[in-house]
């Protein structure tokens, strides 16, 4: 069995909301008075949860008893809403701040990298911030001596190295900054959103470096990130924060599922529990869920990839004539085509009582760039109406295939860009 | 399962608070190397792009001695216990000025430095100690300067009786306004995290503290009904043993210095106690 890393046990921490001002010191004297009698503090019990968009009270639970491990080695991704405290537990882990409540432990040094250049100097040149910020993540002046040629490489700035950083471009910058942390020699490293930032050949070396890390040299990796594609392909493990509370922890990519189908996130997909799945009549909806091929739910579409649109319900009776309608709709609301399962060949009109799925597929080669929404329907035509305006959107994020070749220009005009026959006749 | 790990080796345990006097000497010493980095940033990055460069460190000493020369000494009149003005008020200017200036930038360690200890964990008081160093360095350099005028001086007028049995007492006398400037700095830096308003006083107060101490006087000119008051400073024995030792004129006693070196002992022990307790949450409030 390997040995845990870190080990968080009921970590909690609470936050006064609004400015810190006058308030403030009969807070601290109210406190002070209970803590002299022995007393609970008494602006613990006044926590909310952490729900951003809801009023509440001054005091909030950023995190609230998260307990969790990770082994040795493991990279683990932590995934959450903007504000469902993921941030929070990275603060904590990284001891800029201390818990409220609870305790963690770890095994080795930890170095964060909650934003890259943290404590470059625009003053200084590019080798002595290498070694200043080095020393600020923890590093001996041995070891960043050691390590210096391959810094430098790393971020590709051998040009400029006795240049002020403040002349830098911000993405030079930036591959300075993530050469010196990821090059650090600490047990357990901490990464939170560096990839936004760089263009898609240095993300590309961030995630390779941040492999070799964490497989080749057995070290653990904390990742947060908002780019599910850069979770999946280096996490093993994944913890899912929700309102400063610690939803779920495993394998990847149940989590990422799960994240993904959380509330609101991503209204790709359309789940109910067994208590309140919609039903009307004989009919219950079980699902409506927007796949790719491979029945995933978290890839990106291009245009050319074919997407499925699933409609999954129940008959707790026989019917005939069920039509399930998936109308395709552009970014703005119009009707871009229609389309139905309804069929007039006898044997298939009746569908006898049991689960159905219907799968629509969208060909690739037919969508443009953008985002489109579908609208489901189910009806028996001219008889009854079950359910209206079921509402699912995706995103085709790129163009990579037209009459042009392959190719990333830009949007191309027209709802839809399909590759249609030409013919070229000379007369 | 993590009861299997309980008994075994932690490196690191954070917890919501610690006691007030596990003061961690040993992280400390692991950044060393840190320590050294900034004390270099502070003297390379102040002068960048200056044509006179560390040339700045004799100017500013040079021009306030002749500024209190012309005000104290010839429109006021002040006596200077009979030493020479210049050297008598270049003494002042840069003891004083060392340690205003370690309590000013160390009183602002959590302020000017929130983006770096929002970002990263290093033991928060390599900062304050990485400016009393930087300060220190700043102080060897215009101590130089005093040393060329005490010794025209020495030469040229013979007012001047240095007692060479004392020179011992110097490094005393640094690590007296290093542990003095450090102290009150860091306890100014974990309150004003919260209460901003000590920034105002500070700036202030430093001011009027340096009226109450003999800077631009020679204690020997207090009347004798207020002077308790002037040696209650501590600042005041360390000023006028340090002339009494290159100068030999000026009230050195023993026990005024044993009380300064009391006093420094306390306010570090507070400070510390302060900064321990505040720099582990001061990121929520600063």
């Amino acid at each position: 069995m390997k040995k845990h890393a870190i080990e968080i046990s009921n970590v909690s921490k609470l936050y006064r909301l609004g400015e810190v001002g006058t308030g403030t010191i009969s807070h601290d004297l109210n406190r002070w008075w209970h803590r002299i009698r022995g007393k609970e503090d008494p602006y613990l019990q006044l926590g909310q949860e952490n729900k951003r968009d809801s009023k509440g009270g001054e005091y909030v639970w950023a995190i609230k008893d998260v307990s969790f491990s990770v082994e040795q080695g493991e990279v683990l991704g932590i995934v959450g809403k903007n504000g469902a405290g993921k941030s929070t537990l990275l603060k904590l882990l990284s001891r800029v701040t201390a818990p409220t409540t609870g305790s963690i432990r770890a095994r080795g040094r930890i170095a964060s990298l909650l934003e890259v250049g943290t404590g470059f100097h625009p003053e200084l040149t590019g080798r002595e911030n290498i070694f200043l910020n080095g020393a600020i993540l923890g590093m001996t002046k041995q070891e960043i001596k050691s390590k210096f040629d391959e810094i430098v490489e790393f971020a590709g700035v051998e040009r400029y190295i006795d240049t002020p950083v403040k002349r830098y471009s911000s993405g030079m910058y930036v591959r300075l900054a993530f050469g010196v942390a990821a090059h650090l020699e600490s047990e357990i490293l901490i990464v939170d959103e560096v990839l936004a930032v760089g263009d898609a050949e240095f993300q590309n070396k961030c995630i390779g470096k941040m492999n070799d890390v964490s497989k080749k040299e057995g070290r653990t990796v904390l990742f947060v990130s908002h780019n599910m594609n850069a979770v999946k392909t280096l996490c093993t493990k994944g913890a899912l924060i929700e309102r400063g509370t610690l939803a779920a922890t495993g394998d990847i990519q149940p989590i990422i599922d799960r994240y993904l189908t959380s509330d609101a996130q991503n209204t790709r997909v359309l789940s109910w529990s067994d208590a309140d799945k919609p039903t009307k009549g004989e009919i219950e909806l079980q699902h409506i869920s927007i796949l790719d091929s491979k029945g995933r739910l978290d890839n990106a579409f291009t245009t050319s990839d074919d997407v499925f649109v699933h409609v999954g319900y129940k008959l707790k009776e026989d019917l005939k004539d069920l039509r399930i309608t998936a109308s395709l709709l552009s970014y703005d609301g119009a009707v871009i085509c229609c389309t139905s399962d309804f069929t007039f060949q006898d044997s298939a009109r009746l569908r006898t009582k049991g689960e159905y799925e219907s799968v629509l597929k969208i060909p690739g080669a037919f969508l443009n760039m953008g985002k489109y929404f579908i609208q489901v329907e189910i009806d028996i035509p001219r008889t009854k109406l079950y359910f209206k305006d079921i509402t699912l959107e995706f995103m085709v994020d790129e163009v990579v295939e037209n009459q042009l070749g392959v190719t990333i220009n830009p949007k191309p005009p027209g709802l839809i860009h399909p590759i249609l026959n030409w013919q070229i006749n000379k007369r | 399962m993590s009861a299997l790990h309980t008994e075994e080796h932690w490196d690191i345990e954070i917890k919501p608070t610690e006691s007030l006097f596990k003061l961690d000497f040993k992280s400390v010493w692991q950044y060393r190397d840190l320590l050294w980095l900034l004390v270099r940033r502070d003297f390379v990055a102040q002068y960048k792009q200056t044509i006179l460069g560390p040339i700045w460190f004799f100017v500013q000493p040079l021009l306030t001695t002749l500024m209190y020369l012309l005000i104290f000494g010839r429109v006021a009149k002040m006596d200077t216990d009979g030493l020479p003005m210049i050297p008598f008020y270049l003494a002042g200017v840069i003891c004083w000025g060392y340690f205003s200036e370690s309590l000013t930038k160390t009183s602002d360690t959590f302020i000017t430095n929130a983006n770096i200890f929002g970002k990263v964990y290093f033991p928060r008081l390599v900062i304050p100690l990485s400016v009393v160093m930087s300060s220190l360095i700043r102080l060897g350099v215009q101590f130089s300067l005093f040393l060329v005028c005490w010794i025209y001086y020495l030469v040229s007028e013979k007012t001047m009786q240095p007692q060479w049995g004392l020179l011992w007492l110097l490094p005393i006398l640094v690590v007296l306004m290093a542990g003095l400037g450090l102290g009150l700095g860091v306890i100014f830096s974990s309150l004003t995290t919260k209460y901003r308003d000590l920034r105002f006083l500070l700036t202030f107060g430093i001011q009027l503290a340096m009226f109450a101490t003999p800077v631009v006087y020679p204690l020997s000119l207090a009347p004798e009904k207020y002077r308790w008051l002037i040696v209650a400073n501590p600042f005041t024995s360390i000023i006028e043993t340090f002339r009494f030792i290159f100068m030999g004129k000026g009230q050195f006693e023993w026990s005024y210095l044993a009380y300064s070196g009391v006093v420094t002992v306390v306010i570090l022990i507070v400070g510390s106690m302060i900064f321990n307790k505040v720099e582990k949450t001061f990121m929520d409030t600063v």
